[in-house]
Parts: structure tokens; C-alpha cells; sequence
């Protein structure tokens, strides 16, 4: 990045002659306002993907009316919230109220200063990337417990405590499973742990060993309930709590919620990808020129591409599972969650003595499994939908 | 707090730590279907107690009887349980024809089973979706909701209205059955047994949705014989009661099929007895759509019973009996034998019971009706103290209150 700001120092004609420490906080407010564009994009385009996919789940047709056959119709709800009054409830403590969406939606644009986008395309590689990455995220239990506080609504408040209690919880499993990952690479910048991985399957994290593979799932499933996404999301749980900690915002505020909600969703995968499934690594290289500065575009698509999948994964998980009760969700965490993934981390120890260079048929023999549980899977699902379709027709 | 004790709610607070609060479920909350009202104590989230209040939907349908004829109530009876109508209609028309003493014709009898059953299922299949919608699972609401509308397509079909069906008359049914009825409903009983087994895929061997159901609101089988509760919840606590067995009305003596029953009296179990009596009714539907006899729809008593549409367009004597059951007035309409009547069928819910009073005039001198969803929602203070909130609406859905049917 270093110099990317040198050259445009030297000869990118506007900027030319201004010095090196002006244009670096410059440089800081365009690559923000990128990420910005880029995650407000991914989270307004889940919105719709989420809902047109639920609508094929739940047999009908989702958001069909807006544009491109309803496409844009997070735009048209993203400029209603925009129009709508702000409201603020009478005895709400009115600084915390407002200013709580803001600490959520920054706990969640915190993180993408670390997440890889490319080979060279990050915004800052920090040499404890990770660390960073599950600090800044939980930044948002902050916010959430402020709204649940200062809506001064019953529903809210148990909502915001459910929250706390959940997220807080979560994150002990969530970070020892990224150790183990962490462990394996011994580093924790986020393009180390890329760089560490292959392309191909057998030589991502996730095949690595035995108790990397339990470490993804571990993973997966405890950042689904850091992120509230169902079976996880007590603090909003719609039925039960009204809306849990959102209760009372309108307009803009609650926009922002659910914008960091579905952001999230980016960083989640995003973070998987990271750690588990090869990042941006690529079998083929692909660069284009940008500023003079290759980029090696293959490994950027296929990084987006691993993320939509797991986007997708977790949309699906979303409208087909129940959602726990909270004490459930506790159990689930401290009974179970911890206790495995600390097994796990020993485990990898005991890997890494072993086969201090890592153990190929191994690699090979998880990857193979995994396919079959994939191809087994696909056969169900064709074979149930065959039998549904023979009953609609009639045969 | 102050004004709910102005309301005359009490509550014992004896709370120093001020860990306790209270709060108000509904009248307008996603999880209570209908206007319903819960004052529920909770500590912490724990449940201490739960008020239920009704009287939100009140539209006095009973005091409506007294001064509609026999035929008029009919229409009454669709809204009290909107989820069912066709079994309420069915259940008030028995009530009656039990008053006057007599037998409709074996078809009509087979018709109003097969509606009867369509419409158990309508509702079973409803309630299973609410009670996976409660617990987050959306996607199987509106799976079954899929197959209501296929069920509601078939009653638009034959009654002409999808909600407010108003099919039974007194003495037998408005209309017979379209010509190709049996082809579409067996069209649905098909779709529909394959939504049975998705819903099965989908929930009963989901972990989630059995820990959340399994041991929560659990009605052991004493207490839910002396509460009176019925139907599906009764029989979920491992009482072998259905009024179709016991006391068989419109010819369902003449049809195989078995009365589920579990043993543990939780909302799994209530989940359960649901769907195997859905494949139940499928089984009657399917023996009654084949042993559907010819024949009339009515019984046949000009002074009783309306005459058919065409002849009262054309034919004089059946103009005059046409205005002599409908016209309102003492000298006019049904004139039952004075005396009473009780007589309850198996609704969806539970024990529908109609208890009707005749002083021989045209319009019932009292009507009473004892309503499945308000003698089960009665033990809902027993059964959700204890609990976390988060299983308020878990335990409602089992309990398929109705509102409609709770303020008559």
C-alpha cells in the first residue's frame, strides 16, 4: 500500500506534490468509503438473494415487483427506511438509544480492515489478524445491549441480555477453534494463514487433519450464533420477543441493524473462507493491471465464490431449522461446544508432534469422505424432490 | 405495575432482590393467534405464573342463537372456530336434527364425514405449522400452509365460500358434491400425505424442534381428565377419548381407523397424536370416498326441512314450505318438540358440544355451546409455570386456542 501512495505521490496528476502523510489518511477515507460501498452492495444484495431463496423454499415467490424482477427492491426498502421519522420512545435513554445502532454497525465494519479480498488486496495485513478480527466483532454486544437498555421495553431488555449472555459465551469456542487453526499456521495474520493453505482441497485447513475438520463445524456453528442467525438468534427471536433488542427503532436506526446483520453474514464466511477453505488461493493465475500494480483476479473470484457458498449455507440453515431456547443455547455452548473444541485443540497438539509436516493420505482420505457426504446428499435431495414431484403431478 | 393491580390483577411481590417483572403477552403479539391476553410473571425469565385473559373477540354468538332460527345459526357457527368452520357446522346441524329426532340419508352422512375429516385436517395441519413457526421454523408453516390452500380449494369447490363454508342445513346439507369430487380430493389426499412426510423429515426427528417440545408443558393424565380437556390434548396424555369412537355420530361407526394416544402428555406428544390423526382422516377419507352411496342429500320432511332451490323457483307448494322455515316469528320456521338436547362431536380441537333448549317456537330458547379451546385453555397457568418465556408460544401453539371460539 506503501507504495501505491508513492506513485500516485509522484505522478498521479491532481495529487501530484502533496505529501506522503496527507495522502496516506487520504488513501484511508478512499479504501473506507470502497469497503463501505463494497459491504453496504453485499448486504443489500443478501438481503434480496435471502429472501428470493426463502421464497423457493417456502413455495412462493418472494420480492418480484421492484425492477429486474424485484431485485432492487432492497433499494426501494433501504430508501423507505430513509424517509421514515426516527423515533425516539418517551422514557428511552435517549443518548445510549441513539447512538447504539452506530456501535453495532462499527463493530461489524471494524472487521473488514483484516478480511482478504485478494492475494494483494487487503486493507491493513496486521500481524495479529485474527486477534483484531474476534476483538472488534464482539464490539457489537455492546451496541446490542445498549438498545435492548435504552429502549426501556421489557421485550428489548430480555433481548439485549439474551444477546450478552449468547455472544459473550460464543466466543470461547469460536476462538479456540480459530486457534487450532492458528496453531497449525503459527501465525495469525490472516494472508499467512491463506499462504499456508493450497488450492486444491486436500490442502486446505479443513482436510488438514482430523480435528481441523471438527474445528470448521465448530466454528461454523458458533459463529452463526455470534451473528444471531438462526437456530441461534434468541435476541430477536420474532415470536417469542416481538423483535428482542430492535423493538423500538424506526427509520434509519433499524436499518442499520439489520445492514450489520447481513453484513455480518459477509464477515462470517468470509472469515471460514479465511481460515478453513484456502482463501483466495488459486490452481490458475489470472492478474490485471490496476495502478500499475498486478492483481491477481482469479484468487479474488474464488475467494467470493467459497464465501457465497458458505453465504449461502447459512441463509439455508436460516429457514430450515427451529431456533433453541436460551437456556439450550447455553448448554449446548458450555456443555458441549468448549469441552470438544478444547479436546480438538489438544488433539491438534498431539497431531502436530506426530506428523510434524502434515500427513498427505490423510488429507486425502478426509477429502474423499467429505465428497462422498456431499454426493450422498445430492442423490437425497434430487431423489425427495423426484418423489414430490411425482406426487404434484399425479403419477 | 400500579396499573395492572387497578385492573385487579394481583400479584404476590415479595421481590427485594427486584428480580421479578411482569409482563403483558398480547392482545397484540406475534405469538398469540387471535386477540388473546397473558399477564405473565416471570423471574428472570423463569415463568411464576400466567394470567390468561379473554374477551377480546367477545360477539356473543350464544345470545345470537336465541334470536336466529335454526338455519340462521348455521352461518354463526362458521366464525366461531375459523380455523375448522365445516365441523362446527356439522357438529350445531347433529345438535338440532338430535333435537328434532330424526336421520338424514346415508350419502349426506358420508358427505359430512369426508368434510368433517378435510377439515380436521385443515386444522391439524395448521397447528403443526404454527406450533414449527413458534419455534422458528417457518419454512414448514408455510409448507402446510401450502396444502390448506388445497383443502380450501376443495371446499370453495363444494360449498362456494373457502372460510365462512355454511355448508350443513338441518336435515342435511346445502348442496351435493360437484361431479368430480373424488377425483380432487383424492388429487389432495395425495399432495397431502407427502407434506405429512415432509413435516415429518423436517421436525419430528430434528433434535432441536424435540428438545424444545419434549417435557414442556406436560398434562398428566389425571389432571387433564379433571381440567375436562379433550381431543388431541386428552388423548396426548394417554386417555383414549374420540367422540367419533365412543359415541358415534353420522354413521362413523361404519369406518376403520384407530384413536392415536401417547403417554406423555408434553407438546411432543401433542405433535404426534396430531399427525397420526391426520393420517388417520386420510384413512376415513379414503374408505368414505369409496362407499359413497346415491341417493338424496336431505332428510325428507316438507315442514322441516328447506326444499330444493329448483322446486322452489317452480313449483308453488315448495315456495310455501320454503317461506314457512324461513319466515322469522312463532307460527313459522322448525318448530322442534319442547325439551333439550345436548349432543357434541370431535372437532379438531376437542369436544365441541351444542346444548340447546327448545320451547317449540322457531329460534332456540337457549343455546349454550361448550367450546373445545376454552375448557383446554384453562390448565395453561398449570402447565406453563416453570417454564422460560421462550416456551409461551411453544405451549400455546399446542394448545390451538382459538379465540373465536373462546368469547362466544
Amino acid at each position: 500500500m506503501k507504495n501505491i501512495i508513492d506513485s500516485l505521490a509522484q505522478k498521479g496528476g491532481l495529487l501530484e506534490g502533496m505529501s506522503s502523510d496527507l495522502l496516506s489518511i487520504l488513501f484511508i477515507f478512499v479504501i473506507a468509503a470502497i469497503l463501505l460501498g463494497f459491504i453496504s452492495l453485499f448486504a443489500g444484495v443478501t438481503s434480496i438473494v435471502e429472501r428470493k431463496i426463502a421464497g423457493r423454499m417456502q413455495s412462493r415467490i418472494g420480492p418480484n415487483k421492484v425492477w429486474f424482477r424485484g431485485f432492487f427492491q432492497f433499494l426501494a426498502d433501504g430508501v423507505k427506511s430513509f424517509e421514515k421519522e426516527d423515533i425516539v420512545p418517551d422514557l428511552a435513554d435517549k443518548p445510549l438509544f441513539l447512538i447504539a445502532p452506530y456501535i453495532v454497525f462499527a463493530g461489524m465494519f471494524g472487521t473488514l480492515v483484516v478480511l482478504p479480498f485478494g492475494s494483494t488486496l487487503i486493507s491493513a495485513d496486521l500481524n495479529i489478524g485474527i486477534v483484531y478480527l474476534f476483538a472488534i466483532a464482539s464490539f457489537n454486544v455492546i451496541g446490542i445491549l445498549m438498545a435492548g437498555w435504552a429502549s426501556n421495553n421489557k421485550w428489548s431488555l430480555i433481548g439485549g441480555i439474551r444477546a450478552v449472555a449468547q455472544i459473550v459465551s460464543y466466543e470461547i469456542p469460536t476462538s479456540l477453534a480459530a486457534l487450532s487453526v492458528i496453531l497449525l499456521v503459527g501465525s495469525l495474520s490472516m494472508q499467512s494463514i491463506i499462504q499456508s493453505q493450497g488450492a486444491m482441497p486436500w490442502q486446505w485447513n479443513l482436510t488438514n487433519n482430523p480435528f481441523t475438520c471438527v474445528a470448521f463445524f465448530i466454528l461454523f456453528i458458533t459463529l452463526l450464533a455470534e451473528g444471531n442467525r438462526v437456530p441461534f438468534d434468541i435476541p430477536e427471536a420474532e415470536s417469542e420477543l416481538v423483535s428482542g433488542y430492535n423493538t423500538e427503532y424506526s427509520g434509519l436506526r433499524f436499518l442499520l441493524f439489520f445492514f450489520a446483520e447481513w453484513a455480518n453474514i459477509y464477515v462470517m464466511s468470509a472469515i471460514i473462507t479465511t481460515l478453513f477453505l484456502g482463501g483466495w488461493q488459486s490452481p490458475w493465475n489470472m492478474s490485471i493491471i490496476l495502478f500499475e500494480h498486478s492483481i491477481e483476479i482469479t484468487g479474488v473470484i474464488l475467494f467470493f465464490a467459497k464465501s457465497l457458498v458458505i453465504t449461502f449455507v447459512i441463509i439455508w440453515v436460516r429457514w430450515t431449522l427451529p431456533r433453541l431456547r436460551v437456556d439450550q443455547l447455553m448448554i449446548a455452548c458450555w456443555k458441549y461446544f468448549i469441552p470438544i473444541s478444547l479436546f480438538n485443540l489438544l488433539g491438534i497438539l498431539v497431531w502436530m508432534v506426530v506428523f510434524p509436516k502434515g500427513s498427505m493420505t490423510v488429507s486425502l482420505v478426509i477429502s474423499l469422505l467429505l465428497a462422498m457426504v456431499f454426493v450422498y446428499f445430492l442423490y437425497k435431495v434430487i431423489y425427495v424432490n423426484l418423489i414430490r414431484m411425482k406426487a404434484e403431478i399425479g403419477l | 405495575m400500579n396499573n395492572l393491580q387497578h385492573h385487579g390483577y394481583q400479584f404476590d411481590f415479595e421481590d427485594e432482590l427486584g428480580s421479578k417483572m411482569v409482563m403483558n403477552v398480547g392482545p397484540s403479539h406475534p405469538s398469540t393467534h387471535g386477540t388473546l391476553r397473558l399477564v405473565i410473571e416471570l423471574d428472570g425469565e423463569t415463568i411464576l405464573s400466567t394470567e390468561p385473559e379473554i374477551g377480546f373477540l367477545h360477539t356473543g354468538f350464544e345470545k345470537l342463537g336465541e334470536h336466529h332460527s335454526y338455519n340462521q345459526f348455521i352461518t354463526v357457527t362458521d366464525r366461531m372456530n375459523y380455523i375448522s368452520p365445516l365441523n362446527n357446522n356439522i357438529g350445531f346441524a347433529i345438535a338440532v336434527e338430535d333435537l328434532l329426532g330424526i336421520e338424514i340419508p346415508k350419502r349426506a352422512q358420508i358427505i359430512r364425514v369426508i368434510m368433517a375429516e378435510l377439515s380436521r385436517i385443515a386444522d391439524h395441519i395448521l397447528c403443526v405449522g404454527l406450533q414449527g413457526m413458534d419455534l422458528g421454523a417457518f419454512s414448514v408453516f408455510l409448507w402446510t400452509f401450502v396444502e390448506r390452500e388445497k383443502l380450501y380449494d376443495i371446499f370453495e369447490a363444494v360449498t362456494g365460500a373457502r372460510l365462512t363454508t355454511s355448508y350443513t342445513r338441518v336435515g342435511g346439507l346445502a348442496f351435493d358434491v360437484p361431479d368430480d369430487f373424488k377425483e380432487r380430493v383424492d388429487k389432495v389426499l395425495k399432495t397431502i400425505e407427502t407434506c405429512i412426510a415432509e413435516i415429518e423429515t423436517m421436525l419430528t426427528g430434528n433434535r432441536i424442534f424435540i428438545d424444545r417440545c419434549q417435557g414442556i408443558a406436560v398434562l398428566s393424565k389425571q389432571d387433564a381428565i379433571n381440567y375436562g380437556v379433550t381431543g388431541p390434548m386428552l388423548r396426548a396424555s394417554g386417555v383414549s377419548y374420540d367422540i367419533r369412537k365412543i359415541r358415534p355420530y353420522s354413521s362413523y361407526e361404519d369406518f376403520e381407523f384407530l384413536v392415536p394416544t401417547e403417554t406423555a402428555g408434553d407438546s411432543f406428544a401433542r405433535y404426534l397424536v396430531r399427525m397420526e390423526e391426520m393420517r388417520q382422516s386420510v384413512r376415513i377419507i379414503k374408505q368414505a370416498l369409496n362407499n359413497l352411496p346415491d341417493g338424496e342429500i336431505n332428510y325428507f320432511d316438507k315442514k322441516k326441512i328447506l326444499p330444493d332451490k329448483d322446486l322452489v323457483y317452480n313449483n308453488m307448494e315448495a315456495l310455501i314450505h320454503h317461506f314457512k322455515v324461513v319466515m322469522p316469528g312463532d307460527l313459522h320456521g322448525i318448530h322442534p318438540p319442547v325439551g333439550e338436547v345436548y349432543s357434541s362431536t370431535e372437532v379438531p380441537n376437542g369436544e365441541l358440544g351444542f346444548h340447546i333448549v327448545s320451547d317449540g317456537k322457531s329460534s332456540p330458547y337457549r343455546l349454550r355451546v361448550r367450546p373445545p379451546s376454552l375448557i383446554n385453555y384453562q390448565c395453561f397457568n398449570e402447565v406453563s409455570r416453570g417454564h422460560l418465556i421462550a416456551d409461551i408460544p411453544a405451549i400455546l401453539s399446542t394448545f390451538n386456542v382459538i379465540a373465536g371460539e373462546l368469547d362466544r
